[in-house]
């Protein structure tokens, strides 16, 4: 297939992702935001979320204090803001648009009608009370683009690259909502200190894992089993583990001639996860680990970019 | 306007002529909401599909709807097997014309165009001049828009032999039409459209460069950006190939590749969509970004085919456009079965005299004008609006042609206030290749504002599905 389009197709994907991604932030702090006593928790959940998804800067521009409502709006609808839920839907849309041929005509329908309700939900607008209520929205709208992704496309090499987006993009935002919340999985917290039920409310709901939690542990809420399931699981879907055994297995089915050592990193990386045990990643520092496991997801898509969807030109 | 224009559905008044009288029978007995309903059905079916063209000159990505019409226009089979061959004739005759004009040239040696006419116009295209393309084909695709004048006579008002657009519409409103009317069409026999991409490629592959086995064939597009994006897509997917932008291709040894994940691979067919000025910066316009530095020397090579063909505007110019009768009688020895609509050419001395003295009753436009732009429209014009015209008619008489108004005929359309008659004209898309075919029917065009003759989409024209009806 054309490098463009599998571009085109890699981006689509990621950005749906994306939106998704940011839903369930604004949807995990916008319940902690109606428990009450949750102010302090709250701004300091969402402060080290905005930080660690590179948001706070754009979002200085237009606010000055962190006030969770202005976050949330900012966050899912702002139209100049290029990361939000917004922006990110259309941007899936237009990278949809520039191949709507290679999609199947459910998903470029359910990606144009998304975009389009998506808009005229933002101009219709008149109070703040409905944020819960969209971000509800892009949930399904989400679930529903993934369904038709995989219902109806042909295993082929768009289909791959659809998805190598889409592990791409949720590894890096799972490995991103863990870096917001390290200070909390951090060694030592287990005994004696009480966790902070909030907290662990936002961190497994952002991934949509809490009732996984309950379902795997079958006991209370420590901050070592809750790294093992985010980081170690195999069968939980947004795990650092699960993505790169996608991305990895996603990668080998478009090999060509040149991808031979982004596919070896790759499987590296998946490796790697796979026969790593929790404490060895406590004992060296679960910071350090999150950022290198960032730094390394950042060349595998660099790589994919140019042994694939931007190759170099020809002369 | 002296005289009274056609009626394709009623012969007068409430009595229907015989091809749609079964149609007026259901039409009487649909109730007012349901048409109002399923109309409404169709704008938002038309937006989720994203059926949309970009309008050039607004805001980056507005994207409107073409409106349709429910009303379809209706041909009896007779009809459309006169305009059928009628359509061939004219389609064999100018694809010889150009294959003349870039090879010997007899047709100006006979003095039976002006060569000044030829060798001088802008879209004459000295690099095509002794190039062989296979099969002699040049348009491959030709749009040749169709008028029925007041005596319900068919005639063509233009050849569209460069990159015509408009096909997608066509299959668009027969899907949306049997999907809001799936009774109309058990109770007609309506002659299919929908096989129009097979057709369309089986078209593109046989005039690939000769010795290829499987050609490669891909739809060269501006991108997402362009006003018929839309159309570009739906037919690169319908015939299952790549949509490419120049960006995707690039020539080495004299041979066309795209760039894909899997490498370089070699492409034999390009169904262009953008103007020959964008094809290629090393001969064209050099600015272009759209196109493929060094495809006219793989073309000359005769390594690529390119359709249409490099250099077919010569033969759709306006100032061209009166000779076409004399092309079919010089190369096919036949005389025209579809005759033009009278045409002055400013060019002559007597002609432009008329002209002037005229210009209240006439449509006057510029030779390189498209889109229904750069047109003087004389009964529905101001004296200022005609004064305009005729300053630059007595500056460059050359670039300028006159035809009467025409009473072009109606068809009852859906209006804010109900049915009313409204203008109309057909665009019949003709393949040329190893035959020359045409799916039944074509694109109805409908000028959607009362009394207006211009159907373009980007000044306010509409479309409805085209029958043509097997008794």
């Amino acid at each position: 297939m054309l490098s463009r389009t599998a571009d085109h197709l890699y981006w689509m994907s990621r950005y749906i992702e994306r939106a998704e991604s940011l839903a369930r932030l604004v949807d995990a702090h916008y319940r902690m935001s109606l428990l009450p006593h949750s102010g302090e928790t709250l701004a300091q959940s969402l402060g080290s979320t905005m930080t660690a998804l590179h948001m706070e800067e754009a979002y200085r521009e237009k606010h000055e204090t962190i006030e969770p409502r202005a976050v949330f709006e900012f966050v899912s609808l702002d139209r100049d803001y290029g990361g939000s839920i917004f922006s990110c839907l259309r941007s899936a849309r237009e990278n949809a648009r520039a191949v709507r041929g290679s999609l199947t005509s459910e998903l470029w329908e359910t990606l144009n009608s998304t975009w389009l309700d998506a808009r005229s939900q933002a101009a219709r607008r008149s109070s703040r009370a409905d944020i819960g209520q969209f971000v509800e929205w892009v949930k399904e709208r989400s679930h529903l683009t993934r369904g038709v992704t995989i219902g109806t496309m042909l295993r082929d090499e768009a289909f791959h690259f659809t998805r190598i987006g889409t592990f791409l993009e949720r590894a890096d935002s799972t490995a991103r909502i863990l870096t917001a919340h390290q200070s909390d999985l951090l060694p030592g917290a287990d005994a004696g200190v009480v966790p902070d039920p909030y907290q662990w409310s936002v961190l497994l709901r952002a991934l949509s894992a809490f009732e996984v939690y309950r379902r795997v542990y079958r006991d209370v809420i420590t901050p070592f089993k809750v790294a093992q399931l985010l980081i170690l699981r195999d069968d939980m879907p947004r795990s650092l583990l699960r993505c790169c055994k996608e991305v990895y297995t996603n990668l080998k089915s478009v090999s060509n001639e040149q991808s031979a050592e982004t596919e070896r990193r790759a499987g590296e990386m998946h490796a790697m996860l796979h026969f790593t045990r929790m404490e060895e990643i406590t004992a060296s520092g679960l910071p350090h680990f999150l950022e290198s496991f960032l730094a390394k997801l950042r060349d595998l898509g660099d790589r994919i970019a140019s042994d694939f969807l931007v190759p170099p030109a020809e002369a | 306007m002296a005289s009274q224009p056609y009626d394709e559905m009623y012969l007068k008044d409430d009595v229907g002529r015989s091809h749609y009288q079964r149609y007026t029978r259901w039409l009487n007995d649909q109730p007012a909401e349901r048409l109002a309903q399923k109309r409404a059905e169709a704008d938002a079916l038309f937006h989720r599909v994203g059926i949309t063209f970009a309008v050039y000159g607004q805001e980056e990505g507005a994207e409107r709807l073409i409106p349709f019409d429910i009303v379809p226009r209706v041909l009896p089979v007779e009809e459309w097997i006169r305009l059928e061959s009628g359509l061939k004739q004219r389609v064999r005759a100018l694809n010889a014309f150009i294959h003349d004009i870039y090879h010997d040239q007899q047709i100006l040696n006979a003095g039976v165009i002006p060569a000044e006419q030829i060798l001088c116009n802008s879209q004459y295209r000295p690099e095509m001049q002794g190039v062989d393309v296979p099969g002699g084909i040049y348009a491959h695709i030709a749009g040749i828009d169709i008028v029925r004048d007041d005596a319900g006579e068919f005639r063509v008002l233009e050849d569209n032999l460069r990159v015509p657009s408009g096909v997608s519409y066509m299959l668009e409103n027969r899907k949306m039409m049997m999907r809001l009317f799936p009774e109309l069409f058990s109770e007609h026999r309506i002659a299919p459209v929908d096989h129009y991409p097979d057709v369309l490629l089986d078209n593109l592959r046989s005039v690939a460069p000769t010795g290829v086995a499987d050609p490669i064939v891909v739809l060269l597009t501006a991108g997402a950006h362009n006003s018929a994006y839309f159309e570009h897509a739906f037919l690169a997917q319908q015939m299952g190939i790549e949509l490419v932008e120049g960006q995707d291709l690039f020539v080495r040894d004299e041979a066309v590749f795209m760039r894909t994940t899997q490498g370089p691979q070699r492409v034999d067919v390009i169904y262009r969509r953008i103007d020959d000025d964008f094809m290629d910066p090393l001969v064209f316009r050099p600015d272009s970004m759209l196109g493929v530095p060094g495809l006219l020397t793989a073309y000359r090579a005769g390594h690529i085919t390119i359709a249409n063909a490099i250099g077919t505007g010569v033969a759709d110019d306006k100032s061209v456009y009166p000779y076409v009768p004399e092309m079919i009688r010089f190369y096919l020895g036949q005389s025209p079965i579809i005759q033009n609509v009278h045409t002055w050419i400013l060019r002559r001395k007597e002609d432009k005299e008329y002209v002037l003295a005229h210009l209240p009753e006439l449509v006057v436009k510029e030779v390189h004008g498209a889109g229904g732009y750069g047109m003087l429209i004389g009964p529905a014009a101001t004296k200022a609006e005609i004064d305009i015209f005729r300053q630059q008619i007595i500056a460059t008489p050359e670039r300028y042609i006159a035809q009467p108004t025409l009473a072009l005929s109606t068809c009852p359309t859906f209006t804010d206030t109900g049915l009313a008659p409204r203008h109309i004209d057909l665009r019949p898309f003709v393949l040329s290749g190893r035959d020359v075919t045409i799916v039944p029917g074509g694109l109805t065009r409908v000028a959607l504002r009362a009394g207006s003759l211009v159907v373009n989409s980007s000044q306010g024209g509409g479309t409805k599905d085209t029958w043509v009806l097997e008794s």
